[in-house]
């Protein structure tokens, strides 16, 4: 967008500083009974990161097992509680929650609106979060463990077959999918209506847009799930046999249901980061964004397609050929406007007068990275190939590299990002660096060497393993464990930049533009309460 | 804000319609199997066959596997392991089935087709897998099946396996009792 | 290309050097030994390769401007943002290149789905942890379970050359005939995988998927479960033989007379009794080999998901309803019939042995006669 004026200026200005004294609560109270988008967006990015490292902390337990052959810390029944739990945690607890709190904090200071169109529910939705995941924490605990049986849950491993624990389960999943939906209308209704004069739609940021998007799949996907857990739950307790063959179900319904659900879920943790990095590509290159509308139409057919190629998850249950190739046919067509967008990324960059501070090393990072996770993605829609991926460490090291090197990284990027805006101070340039180098170097250690351990025939989900892979498990577990600790830096980070440090400008970044650059840092607790005028 | 609510009406409907939808897919997912073969569903109600042409230029092999669930106590076994049938052709094959244990068993066939899209030709005018069939400790019965191949079967098909698979279902027979017509379904 | 060959071949160097005695880990997908497995080894290979060269090009290029086309360097930005021609352009070449692709593959892809007559079938039957093989047409049917001792995943013995990949009987197939294999299971969902076939099928408790292969060299073949299937998920290893059509039929031959003498050596059983130290000691081997995976070596079970079997009120109290449920399973758990699975004298033992372990004191010695007994619905 290329004008902004946010009208009248000072005035304003002044009026926030009066607000910020009087109207922000103290104490605890100000963080349970807050409204405020920001304070909700703080806690749901403080909330991710925890669950980052609870989540993480098992994926330590899954390495550490993994280590050597032979089972030497934990038991096998353990061990598929932390895969599913990591699982779980990592998926509904740290990226869909960080990409909710950038939503909260960044959309209304994006668009020139005071709040989110909804901010009790907004408090609603971020509450009762923390219960879902204590719930299914403390399942762990019980007798006979937590969830064992994979985040995937596929029946009947998690109804005849399964521990006393998956009512918690389930009864968890259903309060994260209200928390989310909530969330998701919330989010619409903000962009929908409280957009400032003159933000059209074609000139909202990419960021809003994406997120606009994915919303939409979210109140779309995450009701299903709530059906397909509530059909596990009376199949287990209430003698339904919707997957058991024996009262006339089938247990590959299951998985078309949970992949219908399943296969958009994962572009709902990869949309919103196309949008920060849209973001933050032409801040640091200088240059505007290659290609806008081109992204808002890729991103819109990348959601579309979405929903059409859910079963490429389950070519080996055995399908018909004209159904398999369909499903092959239409994921290799996702490609083309992902593609689209990495391309327009290069071309963003191309002649443009970039730096390299630490969002747009992690920007840079999540292009290579995330696109490689896309050509391994490309490879495993090639069903005959399938069949010797699936199910492998190759899958393994595909949707970590999506997730991982693609969402979290974006999300680091992202915090970096906004960081100066919402605390006022820049962040330790020298520790963010290393910040970023060491995740960089360690978190290829430990999912790079996975393509080669999937292709030489090493299943997922398994405690033990065949000596052959042992060495590549060592290497594989040393990086995890590195990479692990690097996060480390990036808390250190984060407090030293919330303590103190060089006063950031209202603009931050040199190349940076858009509404949320406009106001004070730190963003004061009140922002466009008179909206701006974007000519 | 007054222009919110008719916004939220409209995305709380779409919440609740996809919730509806995921339920929706059993049965549409029985539809879908029951046009396409998905997962070799043969139909769970008797076809007539009356007007059937046999085509005598064709030969069938038609395999039969059964088999108790690994906590079914019977023992089930077909007559025979395979017969050659002509497309059109009506066959009866007789299963036999021992409840061996001191207690009454109910057991449900679930039969199964490969491949799959000669499900869709495999047509069963009589079959003891549309009801539950109950049998008492230490007795044994013949159960029949009546069937035909539909003449369309496509060419390059030559074999199908009909697989039985028998579970024990005592226990739902049990909670369950007016309604144990319908379990074929 | 070459930069990603050398980072292919660098790793496992420097790996190898940290530990000289594993065995060297191929690096690539089996070529196997089917044509089939062939033309999906080529696929990958072709599909690899076309995204090393977009990888090579659009890196190359972002590189080549994150070197240029930095403030370090005193440029300025330049202005232009759009074109709607390199735009239909980077969406028509990559369409062009899915459908090169997609030819192969779906070839491929048709001719895996071939349903000619086979000249052997064979129908896998997944359990909770180890696969039955039964040659249809024939009385021939056995289970096959890991065959690695305990001690080893424990890391009380050394491990062996095929830890965790080896089954105390493997599935016999003869060369150069095509072999249908019929997938199904007992109770959840497993996947039965053999890469040097380049077949992976799941295995849907109550229907039966379909693959098959010809296999022209004879050998020892090994894959794994490949479906989350529970809490030893790790431990079914799939092992298959390919012998020559002779070898195989001797192979056969022999298995079926072994059979058919087992049974007759069954009836010999029930007018014998066992004495107490040969029950005990056979009891716990039986158990170790099938019952430890969920009852626990201690017979203490696994609390919340499988019962303990030490101090168990069924066991102490009466007799016939336990033989009953080893016999016969219980419904709607992961309890099996093992009935069908083990030999009389194997199911005297085990029973007598759950008897009379981990403080069961009860003194009985369960004999071959009384379970035959209890199978034939006689029970008192």
């Amino acid at each position: 967008m290329s004008v902004v004026i946010t009208e009248p200026n000072d005035h304003e200005h002044e009026h926030h500083e009066h607000d910020h004294h009087d109207h922000k609560p103290k104490g605890i109270t100000r963080w349970l009974y807050t409204t405020n988008h920001k304070d909700i967006g703080t806690m749901y990015l403080v909330f991710a990161l925890i669950m980052f490292f609870i989540g993480g902390a098992m994926a330590m337990v899954i390495r550490l097992e993994l280590f050597q052959p032979g089972m030497q810390f934990v038991e096998p029944h353990f061990f598929n509680q932390m895969t599913t739990v990591h699982g779980l945690i990592m998926v509904f607890g740290a990226v869909m929650p960080a990409f909710t709190g950038l939503a909260n904090w960044m959309i209304p200071m994006m668009i020139g609106a005071p709040d989110m169109a909804l901010p009790r529910m907004n408090n609603w939705s971020f509450w009762i979060l923390p219960f879902a995941f204590l719930i299914l924490l403390l399942s762990l605990f019980m007798p006979g463990g937590g969830p064992s049986f994979g985040w995937t849950f596929y029946a009947p491993l998690s109804t005849t077959y399964s521990g006393d624990s998956t009512a918690l389960f389930v009864f968890s999943v259903h309060i994260m999918g209200i928390s989310s939906i909530m969330g998701a209308i919330n989010v619409i209704v903000t962009i929908w209506n409280m957009r400032a004069p003159g933000m059209t739609w074609m000139k909202m940021p990419l960021f809003v847009w994406t997120w606009f998007i994915t919303a939409f799949l979210l109140i779309m996907v995450m009701p299903v799930l709530a059906g397909v857990v509530t059909m596990v739950l009376t199949d287990k307790y209430f003698g339904t046999s919707f997957f058991d063959a024996a009262g006339g179900g089938d247990p590959v319904l299951f998985q078309h249901i949970f992949w219908f659900f399943g296969h958009p879920e994962v572009y709902i943790m990869i949309l919103p980061a196309f949008g920060i990095v849209s973001a933050i590509i032409p801040t640091f290159a200088r240059k505007r964004l290659f290609g806008y509308a081109s992204m808002v139409y890729a991103t819109a057919s990348i959601a579309i397609l979405s929903f059409l190629v859910w079963a490429h998850h389950m070519f080996t249950t055995g399908m018909p050929v004209f159904a398999t190739l369909f499903f092959m046919y239409a994921t290799m067509l996702i490609a083309v406007p992902t593609g689209v967008k990495v391309f327009n990324w290069v071309a963003t960059m191309w002649r443009g007068a970039m730096t390299f501070e630490v969002p747009m090393m992690f920007a840079l990072a999540f292009i290579v990275l995330f696109t490689i996770g896309g050509f391994s993605g490309l490879m495993l829609a090639i069903t005959p190939a399938d069949f010797q991926y699936h199910d492998t460490y190759f899958v393994v090291a595909h949707f970590h590299y999506v997730l991982v090197t693609g969402a979290i990284f974006s999300i680091v990027a992202a915090v970096y990002y906004w960081l100066p805006k919402w605390t006022g101070n820049m962040y330790d340039e020298t520790l963010g660096q290393w910040h970023f180098w060491c995740s960089l170097i360690s978190v290829n250690m430990l999912f790079f060497p996975m393509h080669f351990v999937g292709l030489a025939g090493m299943p997922r989900r398994i405690p033990d393993y065949a000596l052959q892979f042992a060495d590549f498990n060592a290497f594989i577990s040393i990086g995890g464990f590195l990479f692990g600790l690097s996060q480390l830096i990036f808390v250190w980070v984060l407090i030293k930049c919330a303590r103190g440090g060089v006063k950031a400008t209202d603009q931050v970044w040199e190349g940076a533009e858009g509404l949320e650059w406009e106001v004070p840092s730190p963003a004061p607790y009140h922002t466009f309460e008179t909206p701006p005028v974007i000519k | 804000m007054a222009q919110n609510k008719p916004l939220i009406g409209k995305l709380l409907l779409v919440t609740l319609a996809m919730f509806g939808f995921g339920f929706a897919l059993v049965p549409l997912y029985d539809v879908f199997c029951d046009l396409t073969g998905i997962n070799g569903k043969t139909a769970a109600v008797a076809a007539t066959g009356d007007n059937a042409i046999v085509d005598t230029s064709r030969e069938i092999t038609i395999e039969f596997l059964a088999r108790p669930n690994k906590d079914m106590p019977w023992v089930f076994k077909p007559e025979v392991h395979s017969m050659k049938v002509h497309p059109g052709e009506i066959h009866i094959m007789n299963y036999l089935a021992e409840n061996p244990t001191g207690r009454m068993i109910v057991g449900q066939a679930v039969p199964s087709v490969s491949p799959g899209q000669a499900a869709l030709y495999f047509n069963k005018i009589e079959c003891f897998c549309f009801s539950q069939q109950q049998l008492a400790g230490g007795k044994n019965m013949l159960m029949p099946l009546q069937f035909y191949v539909d003449p369309a079967l496509p060419a390059q098909f030559n074999t199908i396996t009909l697989n039985y698979t028998l579970y024990d279902v005592t226990q739902a027979w049990a909670a369950q009792q007016p309604q144990q017509d319908n379990i074929g379904e | 290309m070459a930069k990603t060959r050398s980072i292919r071949w660098s790793l496992p160097t420097l790996l190898l050097a940290a530990s000289a005695n594993a065995a060297a880990m191929p690096l690539n997908m089996t070529k196997g030994v089917t044509e089939i497995s062939q033309e999906v080894y080529s696929l990958h290979m072709l599909i690899f390769w076309i995204c090393c060269v977009i990888g090579a090009v659009v890196f190359g290029i972002m590189f080549v401007s994150i070197l240029l086309h930095r403030k370090s360097r005193g440029v300025q930005p330049a202005q232009f943002h759009e074109s709607t021609k390199i735009e239909i352009l980077w969406t028509a070449i990559p369409v062009v290149i899915l459908i090169g692709m997609a030819i192969p593959a779906s070839k491929t892809l048709i001719a895996m789905d071939d349903t000619s007559a086979a000249d052997v079938t064979v129908q896998i039957t997944g359990s909770q942890w180890k696969w039955h093989y039964k040659y249809l047409g024939s009385d021939l049917e056995y289970f096959s379970v890991l065959a690695t001792p305990r001690e080893q995943i424990s890391n009380r013995f050394a491990k062996g050359e095929n830890y965790l990949l080896e089954v105390d009987r493997p599935l016999v197939i003869p060369t150069g005939q095509k072999i249908r294999f019929l997938m199904t299971s007992d109770d959840v969902i497993h996947s039965w995988w053999v890469p040097a076939f380049a077949i992976k099928k799941d295995a849907n408790p109550g229907f039966i998927n379909e693959a098959w292969t010809r296999v022209d060299e004879p050998g020892i073949y090994r894959g794994q479960c490949a479906e989350l299937c529970g809490k030893d998920h790790a431990y079914m290893p799939v092992v298959v033989i390919a012998k020559s059509p002779e070898d195989y039929a001797a192979w056969k031959l022999a298995e079926e007379t072994r059979i058919a003498e087992a049974k007759a050596a069954e009836r010999e059983l029930l007018a014998m009794n066992m004495d107490m130290t040969e029950l005990m000691a056979n009891g716990e081997r039986t158990y170790i080999a099938y019952c430890a995976a969920c009852h626990q070596p201690n017979g203490a079970g696994l609390p919340g998901i499988f019962p303990s079997l030490a101090g168990s009120e069924l066991i102490l109290t009466d007799k016939t309803a336990h033989i009953d449920i080893v016999l016969n399973g219980k419904s709607g758990t992961a309890m099996q019939a093992f009935g069908r699975q083990l030999t009389l004298k194997e199911l005297a033992s085990v029973l007598t042995y759950t008897r009379n372990a981990w403080g069961n004191d009860t003194g009985d010695a369960v004999q071959a006669a009384d379970v035959y007994k209890v199978q034939q619905g006689e029970g008192e």
